[in-house]
């Protein structure tokens, strides 16, 4: 398994095992990587791409196998070693210092502890030519916790290059991008790899693999399935490796529209902050309807959200619920109306991280019969509740008594999934449903969520990501600063025509009437 | 006006600088801790032991410093029992602060009773002397407040300027608050969080005893029970009211020395006759707690405060 022939081989792994109790993290795996290479390390959540480069870096010790870095042995379980061979490693969760500036985070750690001083100046100029000439623009005295994703990222980079790293490790590096800045990241990683760098590219996501790497790299269940080069394949053929079986796209049935369950007419929502409050928002929702609502991320989908979930009732404009108006609005009278809801943070608004599977499971419905009676918990209800789920929505865990905090995000996404649909709900309001899954999770939810539809709810489908929205949608409607454009049946708008609508482009004249923008 | 006159003194300045001193040790030792992450309430157990051992040690016939130096190890050995419970095993800050500072307080007392079996009124020691600074002393109100003190007032100021170079200066201090507002940006470069943390709260509770250790061998000249009297806790509040930064935080000390200089010697004025004398003794509670409302707003607490740091935990 070696890179092409001819180049420099300066990474290599060989035989790496490493086992967690019963589960085998990785298994024997052997690579290596060329000079100047940028090869993507491709799997789903558990494949164990993660665990495979925390070893690398030391912050694991294989139970078996060897790392050469630049034709030396590494060795095991020391970060200080593997940085001061050459290896940088950009991780999945930040490790920056938000009170702390720039300059400061990228100082960190790079001189003995006790040295007199803290090198500031040297330093500034050095960080100052790296950004020139890898186009990674930071200000260096800004405090980290002002700067935003993309921006967090780059000074992660720096922290990297700074240490004259020759290996540059990213995992899962757009997971929290927009394509504006991953485009500009992909920018770097080629200004790095001409510099001669080499990179390992952890990913799931296929365009991008596509898109930056020379060779692919395929884990599955913690064994290397496969390695070919990029240009010799396709994303169907990547997308088959990494689950090792066919994908089928979900597909939607032609299905008669019911009545509507839910309307807005002429609806404004206040402004919350930087979020912009919804501005003569009509809409309605259907039984046995997909409707997408596409747009730009911060244009107003989480304040329709909060209105539908309950947490946010109209300044102006009617909403009815079966053609009446709601008596009060809150989330709990949204519950009662059996609108299940599929938040868009799953760790901060859909779930506890310290309560268990089955105290998240009865989070909406821990009051209702069966759960308790008369003031009592029913816990053997709830753990029955909990135990259906998992089987039902495949939701990988040790039990119903584990803490949801260990759980991988696309088995968190299964379990708020079965709480919701489990319910029978009447409207579903899924807000990024999707997002951070791998594929096989992302299949799994979609499809639930089109067999909701074909038993009668109304869905809700809010997304950044169009493919997903025109795949999904019986309609679809665009969000542009808190505006909604007018419903587009399946299939009457091209990616490009949806695309204007996002930049704003057909909105009428700026909406003047009532009292939002008045005041 | 009374306030006027009083503040015009130079008495009424030294006695601030003098009040301030053990403050400034003992906020200076809890900065310390608190920028690494970890809140420490053994501090008023700890100035109780620094209290104890350095008059202890005087008062068996050693040296003054030696006095400070045996003061500093107590009160970095119940850093250490602090740093273990909470740094590797990760045990609740709260509860083991105020366990320790029960523990230092009670085997102070057991320590002088076991010392001091029959003794009725604690003898007294030779404390540290003012030592003025030639030439600058000679300055008008503020030469007798700041060049006219003991030496270990002097310490006490030129820390201020240590602990400030090192935080913000130096490599060390950089790692100490990474470890207390992200431990995870530490151990990604290759150095330990524990060492860190636990290096922290040990020194800093060598800070703490000396504060202690200012009350029996400079302010007074012996040992009584309740001598420290709280002061600990004002010190917690003092880090607080400096939004971790040594400077600030001294200052704090200062201010908070001046109000209760001025309410000792308010309750000599006329007012003195028909106000309770508690009411001036509540002055600069009153005045800090305000002060701490107005100030610490927008203070950024280290981000880690009180999170303990398991490797490999999400």
């Amino acid at each position: 398994m070696a890179p092409e022939t001819g180049a420099e081989v300066v990474l290599r792994l060989d035989g790496i095992t490493k086992r967690f109790g019963p589960l085998l993290a990785n298994d024997a795996i052997s690579f290596g990587l060329g000079k100047g290479e940028v090869i993507a390390l491709l799997g789903e959540n558990g494949a164990g791409k993660t665990t495979l480069m925390n070893i690398l870096f030391g912050h694991y010790t294989a139970d078996e196998g060897t790392v050469e870095v630049f034709g030396r042995p590494l060795p095991p379980g020391h970060p200080r070693a593997a940085l001061a061979a050459g290896v940088g490693m950009v991780h999945q969760h930040f490790t920056l210092a938000d009170n702390m500036t720039a300059l400061e985070n990228i100082l960190l750690g790079t001189r003995p502890l006790l040295a007199p001083r803290l090198g500031a100046r040297a330093a500034r100029a050095k960080v100052a030519r790296l950004s020139r000439d890898f186009g990674l623009a930071v200000h260096p005295d800004a405090r980290v916790g002002a700067l935003s994703v993309g921006e967090r990222q780059r000074v992660e980079i720096l922290k990297a290059l700074y240490r004259d790293a020759r290996i540059l490790i990213l995992d899962e590096p757009t997971a929290v991008l927009t394509p504006q800045e991953t485009s500009a990241l992909f920018e770097t990683l080629r200004k790095a790899v001409a510099q001669g760098l080499s990179v390992i590219f952890i990913s799931h996501k296929l365009g991008e693999v596509m898109e930056i790497s020379s060779r692919v790299l395929v884990l599955r269940h913690g064994r290397l399935v496969g390695e070919v080069a990029t240009a010799d394949t396709d994303r169907h053929r990547l997308a088959e490796m990494m689950v090792g079986a066919e994908i089928a796209a979900p597909r939607l049935s032609e299905r008669a529209p019911g009545p509507a369950l839910l309307t807005l007419s002429e609806v404004d929502t206040p402004r919350r902050g930087n979020a912009p409050g919804l501005r003569g928002v009509t809409l309605a929702l259907r039984a046995g309807q997909i409707t997408g609502l596409a747009g730009v991320s911060g244009n107003g989908q989480t304040a329709l959200a909060a209105l539908i979930g309950g947490l946010e009732t109209p300044v102006r404009g009617s909403m009815e619920l079966d053609g009446a108006p709601p008596a009060d609005w809150s989330p709990r009278a949204a519950l009662a109306a059996a609108i299940a809801r599929i938040p868009e943070d799953r760790h901060r608004t859909g779930t506890v991280a310290d309560f268990t599977l089955t105290e998240n499971a009865v989070l909406e419905s821990y009051a209702d019969a069966p759960f308790s009676r008369r003031g009592w918990m029913n816990w053997r209800a709830a753990e029955d509740f909990a135990r259906r789920i998992i089987a039902t929505y495949d939701v990988r865990c040790p039990g119903p008594a584990a803490r949801i905090r260990l759980l991988s995000g696309g088995n968190m996404q299964k379990l708020i999934l079965g709480r919701a649909l489990e319910a029978e709900p009447r409207i579903i309001l899924a807000n990024q449903p999707v997002r951070g899954l791998d594929i096989g999770a992302v299949t799994f939810v979609q499809n639930r969520l089109i067999a909701a539809r074909d038993k009668g709810a109304a869905v809700l489908l809010i997304s950044e990501d169009l493919d997903e929205v025109m795949a999904l949608s019986d309609v679809i409607h665009v969000i542009y600063e808190g505006r909604l454009s007018p419903a587009f049946p399946r299939g009457t708008m091209t990616p490009a025509g949806l695309g204007g609508w996002m930049a704003g482009h057909g909105f009428g004249p700026e909406y003047t009437r009532g009292g939002a923008d008045a005041a | 006006m009374d306030i006027l006159e009083i503040i015009l003194t130079a008495s009424f300045w030294a006695a601030a600088v003098r009040i301030a001193s053990p403050l400034i040790f003992a906020t200076l030792g809890e900065l310390i801790c608190e920028r690494a992450g970890v809140l420490n309430l053994g501090i008023e157990g700890i100035m109780v032991i620094g209290a104890f051992t350095g008059w202890m040690t005087v008062y068996l016939g050693f040296g003054l410093w030696t006095g400070v130096l045996v003061a500093m190890l107590a009160g970095m050995l119940f850093g250490l029992v602090h740093a273990t419970l909470t740094v590797p095993f990760g045990l609740s800050q709260h509860v083991v602060g105020l366990g320790v500072t029960l523990l230092a307080t009670a085997t102070a007392a057991f320590a002088y009773r076991l010392s001091l079996p029959e003794v009725t009124s604690p003898p007294k020691i030779v404390p540290f002397q003012p030592l003025p600074v030639p030439g600058l002393s000679e300055l008008p109100l503020i030469g007798p407040a700041f060049f006219a003190q003991t030496p270990l007032t002097y310490l006490a100021f030129v820390l201020i300027a240590v602990v400030s170079v090192v935080l913000y200066r130096t490599p060390l201090g950089l790692a100490l608050r990474a470890a207390g507002e992200n431990p995870a940006s530490v151990e990604a470069q290759g150095l330990s969080v524990t060492a860190m943390r636990m290096g922290a709260v040990i020194v800093g509770s060598g800070l703490m005893a000396i504060g202690g250790a200012f009350l029996t061998m400079s302010a007074f000249s012996s040992f009584f029970f309740e001598m420290v009297n709280g002061r600990g806790w004002i010190c917690i509040a003092l880090v607080v009211f400096g939004a971790w930064r040594p400077g600030k935080a001294a200052l704090g000390a200062l201010l908070f020395a001046a109000f209760d200089a001025l309410q000792v010697r308010l309750q000599q004025t006329p007012m003195g006759a028909y106000v309770p004398y508690q009411v001036f003794l509540m002055v600069p509670y009153i005045l800090s707690i305000l002060a701490l409302v107005l100030m610490s707003r927008r203070a950024e607490v280290p981000a880690a405060l009180m999170v303990p740091f398991n490797k490999g935990e999400r």
